[in-house]
């Protein structure tokens, strides 16, 4: 057994070191908010924070997250100020919506670095995020209003 | 009498023999210090060698011919690929630039949510196009970025020896970089199918020591 820390919970994982995290979290936890994508690091459906950095955790081996804080989309969502679900929800951002958890997390990084992000920080931030419906206009201006909204503590209007 | 005036010629001849043989290795020696360099990019040929003699004598011929050996290393595409000219890291045996925007970076290590540790993990994921790995997988920071790419030997060899190109590094702390920091060692152990580096570090290491021990002499090219 493993423990890990996921969403301020501890949970006794029946996992070997070398599973993918994102297995762990799907499949023997149940928080099946975060996605599989590509399995190779290379689309950030998977992302989640291991001690606050975006890790794709389709590459990540559990052996790596244990005695580290993971935050799953399910994790940011109990947050009070999760202005960017609040922003994507405003600007209804997803369409099919698969890719999305990975870009909130991916996003929530960026605000926490960089609370007032230009387009080409989001840009630089963002890269490593696909989305196959092309939604990218509508997560930059999300985006943008999280931004706001957690620098004014309101809705951003 | 007959028999010492020939011992006495004979030792005479002797000497002169001896000042014949000194003076033609001298002219050997000097000349190959005409083009020395002494880790001074600017004036490089005017400049006398110094602090050669620790590790043997110093020699142009021999120091150049190491570096061009340990060149074969530094720009294959496993140390080049993180030297690169721009700020972003390149990727493959191609060297292309590395995908998704990956981009250097103040400390070396990434942007935002695209550091590179989130994807490179602490030892190379197992497949093919899989992310190499290394527990410390970075570039040169913005303020010393190392550029290998695009550089022919000589220019390659003065960035090597400028400390203010190199990370403040002199010879000893070179050779101890390239012996054993563990990021360097990663490119002798490729992600799969990915090309190896054209000699073993023992032997890479070997032609570098040689080229600073003989010298540190620059390449003509």
């Amino acid at each position: 057994m493993v423990k890990l820390k996921i969403n301020q919970k501890e949970y006794s994982v029946d996992a070997s070191p070398d599973m993918p995290l994102l297995w762990a979290i799907r499949d023997v936890v149940g928080l099946t908010g975060t996605k599989f994508g590509c399995g190779m690091a290379q689309c950030g459906a998977c992302t989640v924070h291991l001690d606050g950095e975006a890790v794709r955790s389709c590459v990540t081996l559990v052996s790596r997250a244990v005695g580290k804080e993971i935050v799953t989309i399910e994790g940011l969502s109990a947050n009070p100020d999760n202005y960017l679900q609040k922003a994507w929800i405003e600007l209804d951002v997803p369409q099919c919506g698969y890719c999305q958890s990975g870009q909130i997390m991916s996003a929530a990084v960026l605000l926490k670095e960089n609370p007032d992000p230009t387009d080409e920080d989001i840009d630089s931030a963002m890269s490593g995020n696909i989305c196959r419906c092309g939604t990218y206009p509508r997560i930059r201006k999300a985006i943008h209003l999280a931004a706001k909204m957690q620098r004014e503590g309101g809705s951003g209007k | 009498m007959a028999q010492i005036t020939k011992n006495q010629i004979f030792n005479t001849k002797k000497v002169v023999y001896l000042l014949l043989a000194v003076t033609a290795i001298s002219s050997v020696v000097v000349s190959f210090r005409t083009d020395a360099f002494n880790g001074v990019p600017k004036d490089d040929k005017t400049k006398p060698p110094v602090a050669k003699e620790e590790a043997g004598e110093a020699d142009s011929v021999i120091s150049k011919k190491a570096f061009l050996q340990a060149y074969k290393v530094l720009m294959h595409p496993r140390c080049m690929n993180c030297h690169p000219t721009g700020d972003r890291p390149l990727q493959g045996d191609d060297s292309h630039i590395h995908t998704m925007n990956v981009q250097r970076g103040e400390d070396g290590k990434g942007l935002y949510a695209m550091k590179c540790s989130n994807c490179h993990q602490p030892q190379n994921t197992p497949g093919l196009h899989m992310p190499p790995g290394n527990p410390n997988w970075h570039l040169p920071p913005a303020d010393m970025k190392m550029v290998f790419q695009g550089k022919t030997p000589r220019q390659l060899a003065m960035t090597m020896l400028n400390k203010n190109e190199n990370g403040h590094k002199d010879h000893e702390a070179l050779i101890e970089h390239v012996s054993k920091d563990s990021l360097v060692g990663s490119g002798w152990d490729p992600a799969e199918g990915l090309a190896h580096l054209p000699m073993t570090r023992a032997e890479f290491v070997k032609h570098f020591k040689t080229w600073l021990d003989k010298g540190a002499y620059l390449p003509d090219k």
